[in-house]
Formats: C-alpha cells, structure tokens, sequence
C-alpha cells in the first residue's frame, strides 16, 4: 500500500508514465507503423489472429502474474501445462472416458501446485527454488513414468478437445475468449475478492500482512493451486490448437518469455505491484512484434536483434523516466 | 525310382549326421562363427539428440534387437537435446572405450572436433540421420538434399496455374537437416521465377509456433498455393493454421518425418497433410544394425572407406497410403522383425 502511494507520487512527479505507459506506448507506436505500412496488418482477422497467437503465452503470463504479485514466482509452469495434459491426451488415447481423464489430469496440474505452495509457504524454501526443482521434477517424472513419446499427438475422434483451441465464436477464436476469460476473472479474483486483495498486502509486506491477520501460508498455497489450474487450461488450448502436446516444450524459453511479458508489462518482480492489465499489455506488445516480423518475413536472427532492442529500449526507458532509489525499490526486486 | 529313394535317403542320412556333429561341434561356414565372436561383449555407444522421440526410439530398439542376439552391450546416453550434455557425455564414453559409438549431430560442428578425437582413440563413429562436417567411417541416413528437392518438386507441381506464392515452414536453421532441406527447397524454386516465396521462418521445430506463422502467413496471402514444411511434428501446427483457415485442399501441404503412424500416415489420412516424405525409421534401425555389424567385424588396424547407408523415401499420400506406409510406437519390435 505504503509503495503504491509513493509510486502514484513518483508517476504525478514524472508525469504518470509508468512502465505499463511506456510499453503501451510503444506498443500503440509499433502498431500505428506496422498499420501503416504493412498491407492487412490493421485488417480485424489480422489482429483476432496476432492476439490469438500470444494467448497462450498470456494466459501463461496471468499466472505467473499471480504469483509474482504475491512475492513469488512459479517456474513450474510450463512443466505443468505440459506434463499434465500430455498425459490427459494419453489417457485419452488409451480409451478413458473424457470426463475422468480430465479430471485425473487436472487434479494432477493442481496438486502440484498445492505441493509448491505448501513447500514454499509452510517448509519455507524459497519460491524460486522451489518451483525451479519442481519443474524438473514433474517433467522428469511425468516423461519417465507416463508419458513414453514427448509429442503426444491429440487421439483420432477426440475432437471435442478442439473446441478449445479451434474454431471461433462470433467471429472471434476460441483461443482469444478463453484467453479474455482467464484475464478477467483473474482480473476480478485480484480485485474483488477478498484473498485476491489479501495477495497485494502479502507481496508488499508479507510481515505486515499477517500481523494484520492474514492467513498468509494458506494464501501462498492457493495462489500456486491457481497457477496450476491456469497452466492446465493454458495446455488445453495448446493441444487443441495444434493437436498435440510437445512436451520438449519444457526445455524451451518460453518460461523466460513469460516472465518477460510479466515484468514488461510493469509487475515488479518484488511483489505487490501491477495486475492483470499490466500483463495485457506486455503481451500485446509481443504479438505485434511477433505478427509485425512475420508479415515483414524478417529472418529469424534479425527478429532475434529488433526483439532485443525494443526490449531493451522499454527497460531503459522505464529506468530513466522512473529511477530507482531506496523509497521505490524494496528487497527482493531485481 | 528306387535309385532315387536311396539317393534321397543317403542324404538325409548325411544330412542327419552332419546336423550331429554340428551339436557337438558349432557349425562354421567360414564366416558365421568369426562374426559371432567379433561381435560377442563389445560394446556400442549410442549418444542421441534425446530419447523419447519417434527416431531415436525406433533405432534404439532396433540396436538393442540386435545387441541382445548377438551378445553386444548397448549403451545409451541421453543428453535430453542439450548439446554441452552430448559433448560431455561423448568425452566420458572415450575413457569407457566402446568399440563404436553412434552418434545423432546437433548441428554440423558442434561434435566435429570431438568426433575426430574419437576417431584417434581407435574408437569407430557411426553418424546417423544428421551428419557432422566431420566424416567418420559411417553414416546412415537420409539424404536431406533429396527430401527437400522432391517437396519443392511437389509444390511446383501442385501451384502450376495458381498464385505461385508458397512459404517455407523452417525447423531450427542450425540444424544440418534444415539447412540442407532448405538448400534443396531454394536451388528448385530458383528454376522456377513463377514461384515467389512469401513467408520463410523459422519456428524453432514447435507446432505452436508453427500455427502461429502460418496462420498469419495465410492471412497476408490467403492466395498461397503451397507450403514446405521440414518436420512432420512440427507441421501438425502449420497443418492446423491450414485448417483453421478454412483452406486445407487448397494449400498444398508436403511435410517429412520418420513414418509413425501418428505424426504421418494419420495425418495424410485426414487430409492435413497433402504429401510426406518418410524416411522409415525401421528401416533405418535395420541399417545401423547390418552398419554396426560390419564395423564391429572389422580388424581395427584395416584402412576403412567412409561409407554411407543412405535411406531409400518413401512418398506417401492419400493415394497410395495402406497399412504398411508408417508403423506404431507400440509395435515397433513387431516392425522391426
């Protein structure tokens, strides 16, 4: 509380640009050239597909989001998505009726991250440690004992599944409304209910929180179950989308990525600080970078250097418009 | 008649007496027992891109058939796609001393050096599917040359009296399957100016990222004719932003891969892929067998020629697709026999 009062001063001083402003700003910049000069880049399908293509990394990054709030951090994610659903798909293949092998790979992704959280929040071990062994853990496990090829293709006559990640309503993919879903009730969760406001208390001063009486171990072990339970959806749109669950995915960067969109977007690694909002913009930023460079046809180690550079660009902005001194940074930001 | 009766029996006798003393005395050809002992507890190293996938699954089982007949140790080492992992666990097996080790390049340089190292210890090199710039005295595999002149071949064909546009769906450009499948794929489309190539990226061999740079390929050029694509598990999201565009049969899509059932024949089956280009991995696996086999039975001191054991494609589309076109993880030793 105390931080977003001092950072609301800064922003009145600084003229309110904050980092989510700066990102959004040069996301709108980047959009109005790409408008401008690419053909069909500001055409409707054009934009439903651009947001469509980052929806799983933003999903990925509204639970990441959660965590980060709260003072953590949840590395595990992409393990989860991966090893849960891939092995809902086998499931599936080897003639378990829908609703139970949903349901056993759900009650997976969640129970994993009940135990992050009860690792972290009770054992104390810090979240990054935690979450970083898990992620090896549960790919390993899950590649060792259930899962015996690492693409699992989606089951001939499963495709109810692709309703999912297939196909649209009302003109908009089903991978953008769920996408919108998840940002909104998250979105809600954070601001509306109770646990969700008791979440900013915690990552701004968890101390602070639980003299004030916040159950702050049960909190940190429901923020991991929620994580779980976004990365097993994000997964369901994955493997719908592209009929099959890559489980190789697990030693990609796309866990890099995510917390790339959470911390652009303006969500201080520190906790307390930002929302969902903040992680809209961070995503929507890549993907029209992404679908930019796509349109452009850039070779790949180019989109490599404009990606950094813009990057790069946004961070040192923020810096400049916003510098760090002892009243604005707090232990734990990076 | 009865002359040949007799004759008949005599041999049988013979036959018979022969079959006796073969019982206590094994029965050498001259060559059969000499290849048993040459091959009898040595050991072969086998160090892979990553287990768990549809090829090196399939060439290990095949080894391990073989290993087991023939009464060879198998050794494998799984560096789980990472390269510096692979580098180690190569330097390691040097001091283990296998008699051969098989390896699956990352990239063309990355093993180079340390695969002539080996080669210095006495060890032998069976390179397999992506070769080294280094030439060791083995290689079986594909020719990526070949896979990328026939998709690009097929395109041309199937965009005659269309828009000419097509895309490239790369995998990862380091790769050494990649880089030469892509060669191939240009060298053709440069003989043909009414081809023009209006997407060409790479997606890191991920079908999401696939899905994503097709679809929005397909919605700059929803005219485009045809699209190569280097990977078969990769393609499924090409073929899905294919779908999802309401445009499969009319984009021509040709894609190569190892020949599971899954990743190919049901694909082709369903109409998401027009064409692929399998290199059968069973195949394969009985070609690192007889390639094993021959390096293990040769003396160590013996100049040896590099040879290759190239794999013969398989083109497979609706037409001509059957039961026998791919084969499944779970019957692959039924396959492999």
């Amino acid at each position: 509380m105390r931080d977003a009062v001092i950072r609301g001063a800064v922003s009145r001083w600084m003229g309110h640009a904050t980092q989510e402003m700066i990102v959004l700003a040069i996301a709108v910049v980047l959009f109005v050239l790409f408008a401008a000069t690419l053909p069909r880049f500001a055409a409707l399908d054009n934009l439903l597909a651009l947001v469509r293509n980052v929806s799983i990394l933003g999903m990925l990054s509204a639970g990441m989001a959660l965590t980060v709030i709260g003072r953590g951090i949840d590395l595990s994610l992409v393990a989860i998505m991966a090893t849960s659903v891939a092995w809902m798909l086998l499931m599936l293949a080897s003639g378990t009726p829908p609703h139970v092998a949903v349901a056993v790979a759900l009650a997976f992704a969640m129970l994993i991250g009940a135990v992050n959280g009860v690792l972290i929040a009770y054992v104390e071990i810090p979240a990054v440690f935690t979450t970083l062994a898990m992620g090896g853990l549960v790919y390993g496990l899950g590649r060792f004992a259930l899962i015996s090829v690492d693409i699992v293709n989606l089951p001939p006559g499963q495709d109810w599944l692709r309703t999912f990640g297939a196909g649209s309503t009302l003109g908009i993919p089903t991978p953008v409304i769920i996408f919108a879903l998840v940002c909104i009730l998250a979105g809600l969760f954070l601001r509306y209910v109770k646990a969700g406001r008791f979440i900013y208390a915690a990552g701004d001063n968890p101390a602070a929180a639980r003299i004030t009486g916040v159950p702050l171990r049960p909190l940190i072990v429901l923020q991991y179950v929620l994580s779980a339970l976004i990365c097993f959806v994000a997964g369901l749109v994955m493997a719908a989308n592209v009929d099959s669950m890559n489980t190789r995915i697990v030693n990609s960067t796309l866990v890099y990525d995510v917390i790339l969109v959470v911390v652009l977007g303006g969500i201080g690694l520190g906790g307390g600080k930002g929302g969902i909002r903040n992680v809209v913009v961070g995503t929507l930023l890549i993907g029209i970078l992404l679908n930019g460079m796509t349109i452009m046809n850039v070779p790949f180690l180019m989109q490599n250097i404009i990606k950094g550079v813009i990057l790069l660009a946004a961070i040192v902005a923020d810096t400049l418009l916003n510098p760090r001194d002892e009243q604005t940074s707090q232990q734990g930001d990076i | 008649m009865r002359f040949i009766k007799t004759m008949l029996a005599a041999t049988m006798l013979c036959t018979l007496g022969a079959g006796l003393t073969a019982k206590a005395e094994p029965y050498d050809d001259g060559v059969n027992q000499r290849s048993y002992t040459a091959m009898k507890d040595k050991k072969v190293a086998f160090v892979p891109l990553s287990m768990g996938f549809d090829l090196t699954q399939g060439w290990a089982a095949a080894m391990q058939l073989q290993a087991d007949a023939m009464g060879y140790e198998l050794i494998i080492r799984d560096p789980n796609w990472s390269t510096d992992a692979g580098a180690q666990q190569i330097t390691q097996l040097i001091s283990q001393k296998p008699d051969i080790i098989v390896v699956h390049n990352p990239d063309r340089n990355a093993y180079a050096r340390l695969l002539t190292r080996v080669q210095q210890q006495g060890i032998k090199v069976l390179q397999v599917n992506l070769k080294s710039e280094a030439t060791t005295e083995a290689f079986v595999g594909v020719d990526w040359y070949r896979i990328g002149e026939h998709q690009a071949k097929s395109v041309v064909e199937a965009c005659k009296g269309k828009s000419g546009k097509v895309a490239i769906m790369q995998g990862r450009i380091t790769d050494p399957a990649n880089f030469i499948t892509v060669q191939a794929v240009k060298d053709v489309f440069a003989e043909h100016p009414e081809i023009q190539v209006v997407s060409d990226q790479s997606s890191e061999w991920d079908a999401t990222k696939a899905q994503g740079i097709a679809a929005t390929a397909l919605k700059q050029h929803p005219d485009i004719c045809g699209i190569v694509g280097l990977w078969d598990n990769m393609d499924v999201g090409t073929a899905a932003a294919v779908r999802e565009a309401g445009l499969t049969g009319k984009v021509f899509l040709s894609s190569s891969g190892g020949g599971r059932k899954e990743a190919d024949c049901d694909m082709v089956e369903s109409g998401a892929f027009d064409e692929v280009v399998i290199y059968d991995v069973t195949r394969q696996g009985r070609d690192l067998n007889a390639a094993i086999a021959f390096l293990l039975q040769q003396d160590g001191e013996a100049k040896l020629n590099p040879f290759a054991l190239i794999t013969p494609l398989r083109v497979v589309t609706k037409e001509n697709l059957d039961e026998r076109s791919c084969w499944k993880m779970e019957e692959i030793q039924s396959f492999l026999q």
